[in-house]
């Protein structure tokens, strides 16, 4: 087999690949999400405001809820003291 | 048509013939290019799926909360405060809220305690997150002793375990009843952790909010808006820390690309000098080089998305699960929905395979363009 054949092969195979994923991601989203019914039951009936990602901090457990000089509770932009610090960011008017 | 094709086609035997004869070097280069787009197409699909199904998830959150704000501290809300907000048009149902955090030593882990009156719970009973009984091993029937505000312990018997599809939002709830929250938290009957108001129309919402700062000024109005806008933001992907450690990374593999692909090597020039003395046009060499960046910078873009598409949607982002999890003990474990931002890709595509692509052209262009002779000696 010609070398050039070879690499047309494998290109057509991770083509397919390529699309295979965005075919799989216009399946899944005509599907909604899988978690969706579930979750929007319990968040209408509870009121709840946020996902339970971060859970070692009040501030970083309920962000949307935190006090306006969160996240960052000490002052803004102040050394974190958890991890998660590093990937949420300082308030929006800060940034502005 | 089919001449120029099959010229091409040899070009890139020809291509692929010098890739071979430096196996090493090529399969080292592809290597790290590869992994440079996965961790870059990696954390770019993690961060969108993540903010598409943060705001999914949240699209049914109160439209407007309602805190009270002391010395610039939320404290606990009268429930007198419901009445002082009155009839107000446009919203449909107001009710106040219990909820808070207990800290259980025995795991070192947080738990959002909220207290529910559609459940039905009996003052006993309570119903827990998956992450929750994860931890503590706890299933339905089981015991769970709880501290109370004044040091006395009280065991509540786990009536149910919230469903594990929707962990993303619950794994760390613990939901009792109403009475039982009072109690163990030493909370008055006349006091509410927040209050929540639906309104039907949400153009009303910001006009709402205006009038329960008039109303209320001690108070803080959450909109839905604002908490969907933080989601938006939380994993914007051009901060975080994961950005910060693959730029260093990007920066080095720039570097070495650049250099690779730029500075030409004794070797290099040879060849170039050769193909020009046995008769190449400028031009053909060019392309050569053009189908060598091509090759290698297509197939390191190809493997590396489809690797991190995998790694995001079929393996729970496994990578990134240790930084994101940070101290949370109660990590909730989820699938994430497939979902790719075009633009995100196309921008990852233009700023990966086009520059080593022309950085690869221009130096040979240049020293194909010089007398061979002079090349090769």
């Amino acid at each position: 087999m010609k070398r050039s054949n070879t690499f047309f092969v494998c290109l057509l195979l991770l083509l397919t690949g390529f699309m295979a994923s965005l075919v799989d991601v216009a399946s899944e989203s005509g599907q909604g999400l899988p978690q969706a019914p579930e979750s929007a039951e319990l968040v209408s009936r509870l009121g709840l405001t946020d996902l339970s990602l971060f859970t070692e901090a009040r501030y970083t457990r309920h962000p949307s809820q935190a006090d306006i000089h969160s996240a960052f509770q000490d002052h803004p932009v102040a050394l974190e003291h958890f991890p998660t610090g590093s990937l949420l960011q300082p308030p929006m008017g800060l940034l502005r | 048509m089919i001449t120029l094709l099959r010229k091409q086609r040899y070009f890139i035997d020809y291509t692929l013939g010098t890739m071979m004869r430096h196996k090493g070097k090529s399969l080292g280069l592809l290597s790290v290019y590869t992994m440079i787009i996965f961790m870059l197409a990696s954390v770019m699909l993690f961060s969108h799926a993540m903010r598409s199904e943060a705001v999914a998830l949240l699209a049914d959150s109160p439209e407007i909360v309602v805190q009270r704000i002391q010395a610039g501290r939320s404290v606990m809300v009268p429930a007198d405060y419901l009445q002082r907000i009155g009839k107000l048009r446009g919203v449909t149902e107001k009710r106040g809220r219990l909820w808070g955090y207990y800290y259980d030593p025995a795991v070192k882990a947080n738990y959002t305690v909220m207290a529910s009156e559609q459940d039905q719970l009996t003052i006993n009973d309570i119903v827990i997150g998956e992450g929750i009984g994860r931890t503590r091993g706890l299933s339905v029937g089981d015991y769970l002793t709880l501290r109370s505000h004044e040091g006395k312990a009280f065991s509540f018997r786990v009536s149910r375990l919230l469903e594990s599809e929707s962990e993303l939002i619950s794994s760390d709830l613990l939901l009792m009843n109403p009475q039982g929250y009072r109690q163990l938290f030493g909370i008055d009957e006349s006091l509410y952790t927040d209050l929540v108001l639906s309104v039907r129309n949400p153009r009303e919402i910001q006009k709402i909010a205006e009038k329960l700062t008039r109303l209320l000024p001690d108070s803080r109005p959450i909109l839905r808006s604002e908490i969907l806008r933080t989601y938006e933001s939380l994993f914007s992907w051009r901060q975080g820390v994961m950005l910060i450690l693959l730029l260093g990374s990007v920066l080095a593999f720039v570097i070495f690309a650049w250099d690779k692909a730029s500075g030409l090597s004794a070797e290099e020039r040879k060849e170039i000098g050769i193909l020009k003395a046995v008769g190449w046009e400028t031009g053909e060499v060019m392309r050569m080089k053009f189908w060598e960046g091509v090759i290698i910078s297509l197939m390191a873009f190809l493997i590396g998305y489809l690797a991190a598409y995998l790694h995001v949607f079929y393996t729970s982002a496994g990578l990134f699960e240790p930084v994101l999890k940070g101290w949370s003990v109660l990590y909730p474990s989820f699938q994430l929905t497939p979902s790719v931002d075009g633009l995100q890709l196309a921008t990852l595509f233009f700023f990966t395979v086009l520059p080593y692509t022309l950085a690869t052209i221009v130096p040979v262009w240049r020293t194909s363009i010089t007398d061979p002779d002079l090349v090769m000696r």
